[in-house]
């Protein structure tokens, strides 16, 4: 029946002619009367049963099509979750990949795999956000509980501590609302049990911070106030830097077609850095956690900047390598994270 | 044409050999070192069994054995190195945080608490240690030498039923009772107010480190269960107990 529906639209899109289809795909050539319908077979990547057979498949159709079939005859498993791929040992196809241009005969054999539940990366992003701004504010208030009794609910004498707080405030609050309105995932989602993984991380680190620079017996930085303008200066330029960065990364993936680009310098000084820097959103990442670091002189917060940067650093390298494999031209004055270092 | 595909050849042979004698410097070593490793644990052993039969007890027993245990356990730091080069196939996260719980009790916990030196639990789990080491080291030795008794081979998958439990309750115990020293004295412990803004508690890192033995020795142990290969190859790591 759904192969009908298929053979229906292609009879209509043929038909449609010139208008542009709603998809970017390519249209049927207008002289072929025939269409060579693709059989589709699927088998579970470890039993080699065989899943789901589709006869009569357009040939332009995408793999994303092909999951949305599968996940009519079995509702489980929603498209997010299966990875097909051409070769048992291979890497799995992408929702774009039109079947005509696969390396397959007129009947294609799919392996599928089971990625286990997924969850949205921007669901994922905005939880992991939340909890380290509400968590630090919890300490900030001195809520019951956290301190001792004659402290609860008063406020540090110091100022850096409120600076500490509208800071990380405003980093994870520009955090989320760049989620909501800002980045585009090239991924759709993740695997459900990251979210365990990444949110025990934020959450944790912020209450282990939170917990030193709210805390009653806190010491101020040992340079006193000038330590703390540079910081907040550094601070809040990195933070002013990564928003241009995200926004010019936005930009690059605006017409909605998929395509990658390379990122170049625009108008915004901000992101300049793109000339020597693969990611600059991580090094103002990097620079803005320096930056409160020094600015609370707290070994937690320095321990949670190095860890992020190793994190960082290792998905840069990622990221680096998989641009200078895509473009050939690729400048060769980038390095992955810090300009002529890493 | 010829000539360079001879010369593809000869650099192949050449790498071969290379590859061979590296292959053979490991080897040895490795014997080398599972021999040693099983001597000292040995003298060890002959140590605590000659003090007790001497004094007729255990009170004594951990300063006198002391440096010995120390070096030998500390040596084998060697192993998470060995597991990084690739000469022995195991983790080198698994190695390793085998090798750094066992320093972490001979080294911050029984010779720092000196009071708890005498307990019945240290001498526990210095026994359980040695019966596994000579164990453990003797099948890696014998195995290097392609030459395996029944018997050590016995010994290695099934001793553990018995020494892994017991040495881990010598070792929860002997954490256990160093607590009240630990909390007293407050030893590696950093207190606010500092310029750090970090504090640290030794006494309730150890309670912690007292938890983490389920879900970690857990985990190990499950994992050390399919190790049970009936052939035995040079790396398998079978838990330290």
């Amino acid at each position: 029946m759904d192969a009908l529906a298929l053979e229906a639209k292609g009879a209509k899109s043929e038909s449609a002619g010139a208008s542009a289809p709603p998809k970017p795909r390519p249209k049927p050539p207008q002289k072929a009367k025939r269409i060579v319908y693709f059989e589709v077979e699927i088998l579970d990547i470890k039993t080699r049963e065989k899943l789901l057979l589709l006869d009569k498949v357009e040939p332009t159709s995408t793999i994303l099509d092909i999951k949305s079939l599968f996940h009519k005859s079995n509702a489980q498993w929603y498209p997010a979750r299966q990875s097909l791929c051409l070769d048992p040992k291979g890497k799995p196809l992408r929702d774009e990949d039109i079947l005509q241009e696969l390396p397959v005969g007129t009947t294609a054999t799919f392996y599928f795999r089971d990625l286990g539940a997924q969850i949205a990366w921007g669901t994922v992003f905005l939880i992991e956000c939340i909890g380290p701004l509400v968590i630090y504010l919890l300490f900030y208030f001195r809520l019951p509980l956290i301190y001792a009794p004659k402290y609860e609910f008063t406020a540090s004498r110091h100022l850096v501590v409120h600076i500490a707080c509208v800071c990380h405030s405003f980093h994870y609050g520009k955090r989320i609302l760049e989620t909501l309105f800002v980045h585009r995932f090239s991924h759709g989602t993740m695997p459900f049990r990251n979210i365990f993984k990444n949110c025990s991380y934020y959450w944790c680190s912020a209450a282990w911070m939170a917990y030193y620079i709210n805390h009653p017996l806190y010491t101020p930085p040992y340079y006193g106030e000038s330590q703390v303008k540079a910081a907040l200066g550094i601070f809040l330029f990195c933070q002013l830097g990564s928003f241009s960065i995200h926004m010019a990364l936005r930009n690059l993936k605006l017409s909605g077609c998929k395509t990658k680009k390379i990122p170049y310098p625009t108008k915004n000084p901000f992101t300049w850095i793109f000339a020597l820097v693969s990611c600059p959103n991580y090094t103002y990442e990097l620079g803005s956690w320096l930056g409160f670091t020094l600015m609370t002189q707290c070994v937690p917060v320095l321990f949670f900047t190095v860890v992020g940067f190793i994190q960082m650093t290792v998905w840069a390298k990622g990221k680096h390598r998989s641009y200078l494999k895509e473009f050939k031209q690729y400048p060769t004055l980038r390095s992955p994270i810090l300009p002529f270092i890493l | 044409m010829a000539s360079g595909e001879e010369d593809g050849t000869v650099e192949e042979k050449e790498t071969n050999n290379k590859k061979r004698t590296k292959g053979a410097i490991a080897t040895a070593w490795l014997t080398f070192y599972n021999i040693a490793m099983t001597a000292g644990w040995l003298v060890l052993a002959v140590a605590m069994v000659r003090y007790y039969l001497q004094k007729g007890t255990h009170k004594g027993l951990y300063r006198n054995i002391a440096r010995t245990l120390k070096f030998f356990q500390t040596f084998a730091l060697l192993e998470v190195g060995h597991c990084a080069i690739g000469i022995v196939r195991t983790s080198v996260i698994v190695t390793g945080v085998q090798v750094c719980s066992r320093i972490f009790m001979v080294w911050f916990v029984t010779n720092s608490i000196r009071q708890i030196q005498n307990e019945e639990s240290v001498i526990l789990f210095v026994v359980v240690w040695t019966i596994t080491e000579i164990t453990r080291y003797s099948f890696y030795t014998f195995n290097l030498l392609n030459h395996l008794p029944y018997f050590i081979k016995w010994a290695r998958y099934n001793m553990f039923i018995v020494m892994y439990p017991l040495g881990v309750i010598g070792e929860l115990l002997t954490i256990h009772a160093s607590l009240p020293y630990v909390r007293r004295s407050g030893m590696y412990s950093l207190r606010l107010p500092n310029k750090y803004n970090v504090s640290f508690d030794y006494y309730y890192f150890l309670i912690i480190v007292m938890l983490s033995y389920i879900p970690c020795k857990h985990s190990t142990h499950n994992k050390t269960s399919t190790c049970m290969l009936p052939f035995p190859h040079w790396g398998c790591h079978v838990s330290g107990v």
